[in-house]
């Protein structure tokens, strides 16, 4: 048996979810493969050479995999597919764009969003944004997998040293062109690997009041997330966005401002390790999953918490 | 151009899922269902495509329940022009709703398909990918602006690290996030005249697919529930708590 994880990676630093993905590829067995796809991306290998668990790390560095457009990944992946029982992705939007693609390619069902590994080919998945646990077998020859990467620690990034071969990417398909990536600009940590998050809702009323967020997260060394509604209001941008249709983090403490606690936006930030709550509203859904609740107007509240700190 | 908008009827976002008794899924018996919420988004854009004189016709398809028919009906009332339903009771994963989409495409030549990027209630989220892997067109994942420029379309993704812009060959499938548009209500006069728009109905036996599913669900659970916790009266109270008794501060 031998499993590949397609590393995630930003102009050559490898991005943390891969090492969660190496964990998921323990847990299921037998030997791990790290693919790095890119242009530019030797760096990424490196990195990923040092990972502990790791056999080989195959790298296809072409400058037809810069952006890493959908098309051609899933093209390179389906390319040395026979040579794995099991290709892990994380199901970040990284992994979530190309292992469809690859897996309808391959004809397999992908599994999507694993949270546990049961056996080599069974797994637990959250369905219904998170309300179910499903427990699901599958029996294709090759299994497709992106993982929940909350849900698997990360390999140590030091200490392996496996072999680094080169891969020859696939023919341009040029079907699709990469324009470029308009990222917001943080200096804080991000979020998803961040201990501390502190996230506010539609009850801040405007984006300028997210400094006062940002002021308590800088003493926490924490990253700032948001609801779905604070982000539709346009007081934050996108990627700041906690939930089913956002991020998916699991820090080891967050402090949600001003959001009620719909369903959604719990199956982003309910596997936290410790919950705090502030909210005016003592009836608030978010208030059943907070370990500390505290009922009072934020605008009190927050620059209390900063001063207090 | 022709746009086809693939639609899922699935459990009302407000409602909580809940596991039933013999743990094989989740409950549905009276539940209240709806139009998948990233649907309705898809649905919208492509009747906006038709107002902007883009489209020509929108035709929506669903693969599922008979009761489907209600959702595509609502789908008509808010602006598409035809509906087709590929009738089965039994649930489809994405590979093989892709292989129906493939079949339908054949028939209908659409030059762009809408898709949620995810369904809610089995939050797959590969739809759209399978469907694009499977006619060999382009995709374009997660989107939250289209537009479309002849044979080619510039379309901007919500990724990880921000907004990412691509751009793709006609004829595409692009899958949309929830702030692509604003979905708008079916007004009650459009709710009538919907009852009498087009709607196809084809047996999925009839399309002879191998649409058999990989996938066993062996059992379903609920998640742990999270231990109840405590309502602190002021916040040094909470920073003391955070520092000395959870110790995460
Ligand atoms: C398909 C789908 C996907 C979704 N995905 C997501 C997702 O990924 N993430 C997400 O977050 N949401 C998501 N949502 C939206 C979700 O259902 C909620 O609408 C959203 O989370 C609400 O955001 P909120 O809590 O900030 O706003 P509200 O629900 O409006 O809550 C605001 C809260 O602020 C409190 N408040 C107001 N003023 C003050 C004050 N001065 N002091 C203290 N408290 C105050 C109020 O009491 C209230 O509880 C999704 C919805 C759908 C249908
Ligand atoms: N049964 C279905 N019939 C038509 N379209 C569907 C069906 N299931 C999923 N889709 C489309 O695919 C999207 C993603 O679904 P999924 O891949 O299941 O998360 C949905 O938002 C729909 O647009």
């Amino acid at each position: 048996m031998s499993v590949l994880v397609i590393a995630e990676h930003e102009n050559g630093t490898l991005v943390g979810s891969t090492l969660n993905t190496i964990s998921a590829a323990l847990a299921i067995g037998g030997d791990v493969d790290v693919l790095v796809a890119g242009n530019d991306c030797q760096s990424a290998a490196q990195a990923a050479a040092q990972a502990v668990g790791v056999s080989r790390v195959r790298v296809a560095d072409d400058s037809t995999l810069a952006g890493q457009l959908a098309e051609n990944m899933a093209d390179l992946v389906v390319s040395i597919a026979s040579d794995y029982s099991h290709i892990l992705a994380p199901a970040t939007t990284f992994g979530k764009n190309f292992m469809p693609r690859a897996s309808a390619l391959l004809d397999v069902s992908q599994i999507s969003d694993i949270s546990a590994v049961i056996s080599a080919d069974t797994f637990e998945r959250p369905i219904y944004a998170g309300n179910a646990l499903a427990k699901v077998q599958s029996a294709d020859n090759i299994k497709l997998i992106t993982v929940r990467i909350t849900k698997f620690d990360a390999a140590p990034a030091a200490g392996g040293s496996a072999t680094i071969e080169p891969v020859t990417a696939a023919a341009d398909t040029d079907k699709s062109r990469y324009l470029g990536l308009a990222a917001s600009e943080s200096e804080r940590v991000e979020l998803t690997s961040a201990a501390v998050v502190v996230s506010g809702g539609r009850g801040m009323q405007s984006g300028d009041n997210f400094p006062m967020l940002e002021r308590v997260a800088d003493k926490l060394g924490a990253a700032v997330g948001a609801s779905r509604a604070a982000v539709d209001a346009g007081f934050v941008p996108n990627d700041y966005q906690v939930g089913q249709t956002g991020k998916v983090i699991a820090p080891d403490l967050y402090i949600a401002v001003g959001i009620s606690g719909a369903i959604q936006h719990l199956a982003g930030m309910k596997d936290s390790k410790v919950i705090v709550a502030i909210n005016k509203d003592s009836e608030a859904p978010i208030f059943q999953v907070a370990d500390y609740g505290l009922v009072a107007d934020l605008f009190d509240a927050v620059p209390e918490l900063e001063s207090e700190l | 151009m022709k746009v086809l908008v693939g639609i899922k009827r699935v459990l009302d976002p407000q409602v909580k899922a809940r596991v039933n008794g013999d743990r094989t899924g989740i409950d549905l018996t009276n539940a209240k269902m709806t139009m998948n919420p990233f649907c309705e988004n898809a649905v919208e854009e492509a009747i906006r495509l038709k107002e902007a004189g883009t489209a020509e016709e929108v035709v929506v398809l669903s693969i599922g329940p008979a009761k489907a028919e209600e959702t595509l009906r609502n789908a008509l009332a808010l602006g598409a022009d035809r509906a087709i339903l590929v009738h089965t009771e039994d649930t489809l994963e994405p590979l093989a709703l892709a292989k129906v989409f493939k079949a339908i495409v054949a028939d209908e030549q659409p030059q762009l398909i809408l898709v949620g990027k995810q369904a809610i209630d089995d939050d797959c989220n590969q739809t759209g990918q399978m469907v694009s892997a499977l006619l060999d067109w382009p995709q374009a994942t997660f989107a939250s602006k289209l537009e479309i420029n002849g044979d080619t379309a510039k379309v901007t993704r919500e990724v990880d690290g921000g907004l990412e812009s691509i751009d793709v060959n006609m004829p595409a499938v692009v899958t949309v996030d929830l702030r692509l548009n604003e979905p708008r209500y079916a007004s009650l006069p459009n709710v009538m005249k919907a009852k009498r728009k087009p709607l196809e109905k084809k047996e999925l036996a009839d399309l002879g697919l191998d649409t058999a599913n990989r996938l066993t669900t062996l059992e379903v659970s609920e998640p742990p529930a999270r231990d109840a916790g405590i309502v602190v009266e002021t916040v040094a109270e909470l920073v003391g708590k955070l520092k000395n008794e959870a110790k995460v501060i």
